[in-house]
């Protein structure tokens, strides 16, 4: 790895300390999630029914880290903000190995 | 911009799919060849670098939040092709892993933001950038290339939620996925692009841009790519 490099992924281990500046901000401006990523109660209270298809599918899958937190819906922002970064570096180390070997198994020019 | 669960029919997540598919079988192509090993490391941390910069949600005061997705500087430093791969791996392991996004949504959001997203930008790039290699010329468009791939990202995702209603109704005519039409999709979804999202990707991958230009500027594929032509 190159002096360069080593600074990148300092860099990046230094965004994911950051991180749950990505959910104190919005708490302090109270801003509500994404527009169109509503759950089934939201759109219950702002339509009055929640579209059948969609209650279908809406619980399909159960994510291990639902929504960067395991710390419960209940959970203070400092454990919503600790899980958010160990969500984050968690996050990392997975997609940069899949990138990486990925890359490496497939690419022919790979040394 | 992470569609759920639910919010798409089958019409349409199905064929999304197909065509993300298209595009990664592309871009593996592209990278068992045409990548240059060099980039393989700079690929693990682009993929990181999307990952993370998309955990830091902005607030409209009183209103939604959004994010950049990093698709942009990507596309200008490790080529449009390694960010299709790079986005993609992210928002798999953002939807398996985290619940951020749908299952079924993964082919609609994989084609939004890792192939809308990184064709726009780049080429967006190459045309305002031209042959300038310094200066604001350049910076101008790599802030119009990330401010531009965000928007019309989230416009591809604001038409697919919209003709929701359109494709799939119960009995009583009441829409059976996302249920807001093209006319409030489309605008909703464009006004906070335009106003603060994208400005935030274009931010973003001037800055980059700028820090890889000091550093490690023979690296930058965009660049390298205009040399060839």
């Amino acid at each position: 790895m190159t002096k360069f490099q080593k600074k990148l992924w300092i860099g990046l281990v230094v965004m994911a300390l950051l991180s749950p500046i990505g959910i104190f901000l919005p708490q302090f401006f109270m801003a509500e999630g994404a527009w169109g990523e509503w759950s089934s109660e939201k759109l219950k209270e702002m339509m009055g029914f929640v579209p059948a298809g969609l209650e279908r599918l809406a619980d399909l899958w159960k994510a291990p880290i639902a929504g960067y937190n395991l710390g419960g819906e209940g959970a203070s922002v400092w454990v919503q903000g600790l899980w958010y970064i160990v969500s984050g570096l968690i996050g990392i180390l997975i997609v940069g190995c899949i990138a990486y070997f990925l890359a490496r198994i497939i690419n022919r020019n790979a040394p | 911009m992470h569609i759920p669960d639910g919010y798409l029919s089958p019409q349409t997540y199905i064929p999304l799919l197909g065509l993300a598919a298209a595009f990664w079988s592309v871009a593996l192509r592209k990278i068992k060849t045409g990548l240059s090993h060099r980039y393989i490391p700079y690929l693990a941390m682009a993929a990181a670098f999307s990952f993370l910069i998309q955990m830091f949600n902005i607030p409209i005061p009183g209103g939604t939040t959004g994010h950049a997705v990093g698709g942009a500087i990507i596309a200008i430093l490790l080529g449009p092709w390694a960010a299709v791969i790079a986005v993609s791996i992210v928002l798999v392991i953002q939807a398996v892993v985290f619940g951020d996004g749908g299952i079924t949504a993964i082919g609609a959001n994989c084609f939004n933001m890792a192939v809308v997203l990184p064709f726009i930008s780049y080429w967006v790039f190459r045309i305002i950038c031209g042959p300038a290699r310094t200066g604001k010329r350049v910076r101008a468009a790599a802030f119009m290339a990330g401010y531009s791939g965000l928007f019309m990202a989230s416009i591809s995702t604001a038409i697919q939620f919209g003709i929701q209603p359109l494709i799939a109704q119960d009995a009583q005519g009441l829409p059976l996925y996302a249920p807001y039409p093209l006319a409030i999709a489309v605008p909703a979804m464009a006004v906070e692009h335009l106003l603060l999202f994208g400005i935030l990707e274009g931010i973003v991958t001037a800055l980059i841009l700028g820090y890889f230009m000091k550093h490690e500027m023979d690296l930058i594929y965009a660049f390298r790519e205009i040399k060839n032509d």
